[in-house]
Formats: C-alpha cells, sequence, structure tokens
C-alpha cells in the first residue's frame, strides 16, 4: 500500500438538499513525500473536500456517498475521540487566515506546544526545548516564544501555524490556500519552507490552491476542480504542460504568464455550458 | 497639453504611531518619503509594492482624499492643493477611484442605478433622464444590463460588483483613474475578464490609469510603466520592459524572483 490519503468517490451535500452536490465523486490520493496540490476556482468546492478529509464539514453540510481512507482506515468509521488521535497528530492542518486562526491571548509558544502536550505528553523544560527548536525550523528566533501573535508580523504567523501544524511529525498536511494573504517575498519563503519539511519529513502534502504559479513550484501531482467535480488530475508536468480537459485549457490560459507574451484570455462560461462541461 | 496628465514631486506622509511599554512614545512613521511620478496621459503607470510599502497612501494622496504633509500633486499642469475647494470638488471628476474590495465599497443599502448615477447627480451633469441614459449606457457598456439597475450590491458576484465599480468611476468620464487592487479579490478568470475591459475602456475613454498592485504577473499584461514602492520610498521606475528584463535594483530583482510559477518551465 503506497497511498497516504486515498479519497473515493467523495460527495458532499447540503444537509436539506442532498441533490445539490458541492462536490460530487471526487476520487485522488496522497502518497508519502510527494504533494498533491488542488486547484480551481472559488466555490468549485476544493476547500469542502479538504475540511471533509478532516471530519470537520458544518453540521448543515453531509457526506452522502463515498470514503476517505488514511493509511488504509475509514476516517468515517472511527470514533470522534479517535478521529481526535488522528487530527493534528498524523494529519497536521494549515488554514488561509495566519491572523484569524491563532488564539491572540495565548502566547505562541504555548499555541505550538499545545499539541505536543496533548498528543505526546510531553510537560516542563523538554516541552521547551522541543517548542524552541519547532520555532527555529520555521525560521523563527527560539526566544520569541513568549510572544503573543499580534506582536508577530502576517507571514511570522503563518510560519507558527506551520509549527503547530508540524510539532507531532504528521504524515500528511493539509493547507488550505496557506500563502494566499501573504506577500510575494514571504510567499517563496513559505513554500520552500513546506517544500524542505516534506522532504525531510517525507511528509504527503494536500495542498489547495487557487494560484497556478504555486501549482507550478510546488506540486508533484494536481487536481483540478471545477463545479464540485474533478475534470483533470495528473503529474504537474503533463496537466501544465498538455492539459486536456477544455476547462484546464481554459483555466490556464486566464493566468497571468510573468513574460507577458501570452494574450489574456477570460474563460468562456457560456461554452463551457454548452459543452456539457464536465460531463 | 503637457504629455503628463499628472504629476506628483516630492510627496511625504508621517503617520504617528504609538510606541514603548504602554504606548505614551510616539514614533513617525514614513508612508510616502520623497515620492515623484509622473503619469502620461492615455497611459497606464503601475505602482507595485508589497504590504506596507505605502502604494495605497500614495493613491489616496495622489487623489486629495488624505492630506500631505509636504509635496504638491499637479494635474493637467494646476497644483491640487492650490485650488479652491469648490475648484477641487469640480476637479474630482476627473480624478476617480476603483477601489479594491467590491464588498466593501459598494452602499449596501442603494440600488446599482443610484449608485451609478450618484457622480453625475452630485456634480450636476445633466437631468434626471439623461442621468439615467448616461448611468444605463455605462452600466451596458461594463457587462450589466438594465434590469440590473433595479438591483442591490448584495445580489451580484465579486467579479459583477466590481464592474459596478468601474461603472460608478468612469461615468463621470474621468481622466485619470486610480486602481487600487482593482482585481486582488477576484478568480483569475474573472481577474482576466475586468482587466481586459479596463484595457478597452482605456482606449475607448482615453483614460489613464494608476495601477496600484502587489502582483508583478499583472502588471505586466495592463501597464505601459512601473514604479517599485519598498518602505515608502519608490526605488525603481521605468518601462515595463526595462524593469521586468533588466531590474536594476536589489530589492526589484528579489520581487521579480518571488512571483510563483518560475521555478518549472511550463510551456
Amino acid at each position: 500500500m503506497t497511498e497516504l490519503l486515498k479519497i473515493e468517490e467523495l460527495t458532499v451535500a447540503p444537509a436539506n438538499a442532498s441533490d445539490r452536490k458541492l462536490v460530487n465523486m471526487v476520487s485522488f490520493s496522497i502518497k508519502p513525500g510527494r504533494t498533491t496540490c488542488v486547484v480551481g476556482e472559488s466555490g468549485s468546492g476544493k476547500s469542502l473536500t479538504a475540511l471533509s478529509v478532516m471530519g470537520l464539514l458544518s453540521k448543515q453540510l453531509v457526506r452522502t456517498h463515498g470514503r476517505v481512507l488514511f493509511q488504509g482506515k475509514d476516517l468515517a468509521s472511527l470514533s470522534p475521540e479517535e478521529m481526535r488521535k488522528i487530527r493534528g497528530r498524523q494529519i497536521g492542518m494549515i488554514f488561509q487566515e495566519p491572523m484569524t486562526s491563532l488564539n491572540p491571548v495565548l502566547t505562541i509558544g504555548f499555541q505550538i506546544g499545545e499539541p505536543l502536550t496533548e498528543h505526546l505528553g510531553y510537560k516542563g523544560n523538554e516541552l521547551k526545548t522541543m517548542v524552541g527548536e519547532l520555532l527555529e525550523q520555521v525560521g523563527i528566533p527560539a526566544h520569541r516564544a513568549n510572544s503573543y501573535p499580534d506582536e508577530l508580523s502576517g507571514g511570522q504567523r503563518q510560519r507558527v501555524m506551520i509549527a503547530m501544524s508540524i510539532a507531532c511529525k504528521p504524515l500528511m498536511l493539509i493547507a488550505d490556500e496557506p500563502t494566499t494573504a501573504l506577500d510575494v517575498t514571504v510567499q517563496s519563503q513559505i513554500l520552500n519552507l513546506l517544500d524542505g519539511l516534506k522532504a525531510s519529513m517525507n511528509m504527503g502534502m494536500l495542498l489547495i490552491t487557487h494560484d497556478f504559479g504555486v501549482v507550478s513550484d510546488v506540486a508533484d501531482d494536481v487536481v483540478v476542480m471545477f463545479r464540485g467535480n474533478v475534470v483533470e488530475a495528473g503529474p504537474v508536468a503533463e496537466v501544465l504542460n498538455n492539459p486536456q480537459h477544455p476547462y484546464t485549457k481554459a483555466l490556464l490560459d486566464c493566468v497571468p504568464d510573468v513574460a507577458g507574451l501570452k494574450p489574456l484570455k477570460p474563460i468562456d462560461y457560456a461554452w463551457l455550458n454548452e459543452s456539457k462541461v464536465p460531463a | 497639453m503637457s504629455e503628463f496628465i499628472l504629476k506628483a514631486r516630492d510627496l511625504n506622509k508621517f503617520y504617528t504611531q504609538r510606541s514603548g511599554r504602554f504606548g505614551f512614545g510616539t514614533t513617525q512613521v514614513k508612508a510616502l518619503d520623497n515620492v515623484s511620478l509622473e503619469l502620461r496621459h492615455a497611459s497606464t503607470l503601475a505602482v507595485v509594492g508589497e504590504s506596507g510599502s505605502g502604494k495605497s497612501t500614495l493613491a489616496r494622496c495622489l487623489l486629495q482624499l488624505q492630506t500631505l504633509d509636504s509635496g504638491s500633486v499637479f494635474f493637467q499642469g494646476r497644483d491640487l492643493a492650490d485650488l479652491p475647494s469648490s475648484e477641487l470638488r469640480r476637479q474630482r471628476r476627473h480624478l476617480q477611484m476603483i477601489f479594491q474590495d467590491p464588498f466593501a465599497s459598494l452602499n449596501p443599502r442603494m440600488k446599482v442605478g443610484e449608485i451609478v448615477e450618484e457622480g453625475l447627480l452630485i456634480h450636476d451633469l445633466g437631468h434626471k433622464d439623461e442621468r439615467y441614459e448616461k448611468a444605463l449606457k455605462m452600466l451596458e457598456r461594463v457587462g450589466l444590463s438594465e434590469s440590473d439597475m433595479k438591483k442591490y450590491p448584495h445580489e451580484f458576484s465579486g467579479g459583477q460588483r466590481q464592474r459596478i465599480g468601474i461603472a460608478r468611476a468612469l461615468v463621470l468620464s474621468p481622466k485619470v483613474v486610480v486602481c487600487d487592487e482593482p482585481v486582488s479579490a477576484l478568480d483569475v478568470s474573472i481577474q482576466a475578464q475586468i482587466l481586459l475591459l479596463l484595457k478597452e475602456l482605456q482606449h475607448e475613454m482615453s483614460l489613464s490609469y494608476i495601477f496600484i498592485s502587489h502582483d508583478l504577473r499583472v502588471v505586466r499584461h495592463i501597464a505601459d510603466e512601473i514604479a517599485v514602492m519598498h518602505q515608502g520610498r519608490i526605488v525603481e521606475t521605468g518601462s515595463i520592459h526595462e524593469v521586468y528584463e533588466s531590474p536594476k535594483q536589489e530589492y526589484t530583482q528579489n520581487l521579480l524572483k518571488a512571483i510563483p510559477g518560475q521555478k518549472r518551465q511550463v510551456a
């Protein structure tokens, strides 16, 4: 068994309208040491897919079909306690907003240490050393452990989020638009950091993004989503250089290129609707 | 008429920030530090920089929405600060702004038709029917329809709202439009639509744009000239081609290197 995470025919719909599928028969898998990027426009269902993997869907939404297997185990069959042990311990998560996903009244050191105490029982000086090491690992001086989130910049806060999520050396990391709120130079630092951690810890990574630039820099595999469906998936070089699906082609055509050579071409949604995409 | 429609000379703007343990001390933050720029008639000047570089402050100061500590802004050769307030108000119809957040920049209690007509009403341009006609024509030009005039902003998507914001600014037939991150809140496909629309409108109405952005990929497609800001200063200016092909400053080089999508060569 090589897959770390296997998503099979995942379907998510509102609890009161089960035929309005927000995520429709989505299947893909993540292997250790590889990054899978899920890319799509807003409303394509990419974040819902990630939340659904973690069992964090809001109450109004339900999984109506499909399975999520983590190391061969069906995550839906686990009790809430068992799920809690996996969440943060074996699967780490990073959210988009570094400004809102940290607790403002706790020091960052405490927040990074929390999963270590919770899952692995670290305490006292040992815990302090671990937290210091984690901070250094993400490029923040260890003495900043006593800082509060408001004393840090956006990029530093995102680094703290990363330190929290890798604290227990998870087998897999789910990052939902981890760099969208950041400046380009900080973005490239964070992506390099994630890439390095992935390689050194042999983590599988599920990265959700809307930016094809990010995809081409860090992804090994790509999953393109459109209106809840996977329209195309495969190794990054294949999908980006030789897209098969008309939607993938159209989406790539409207990304401005750095060289400024390619004319911008917005997506013709009417045409996509007519040609019955996705099939 | 001079080749430059808008000139800014030695703009300075400081913010006072509380500092020290209990906030009793103050420090001065230089948001604009001797900023000078020139905007050519019917062209686009991009101002790029990271958050906190002062680019939005520059946008607001150019339009006299914020007072400057020193320096002057010349519009068609006249110093805006020297104009009497009534004259400045008259000139404002030529100086318009398109905002970043299409969700926050439209009044939720006004119908779209009213939002677009409001500028015409304030500047007393035309009678009721003429105003309606003008607003309608503008909205149709940006891709909306007559029935949309009766709707409220919340009934539209982000891209459509940005179109409303554009119609609101351009219905006055301005000469200079400051676009403050007009596409950064939008999906790439919508972003491409809006960029193309802005370009078309520039040709039709011979508009001059100041285009504020942090996205160097977008800027490459829309701008003729570029000014790179860092910590309140303009560190490099030049034509798009010059700056992208052979950036002189290390800061610009790093900024260009950080654009995602360059590690692997993708056709």
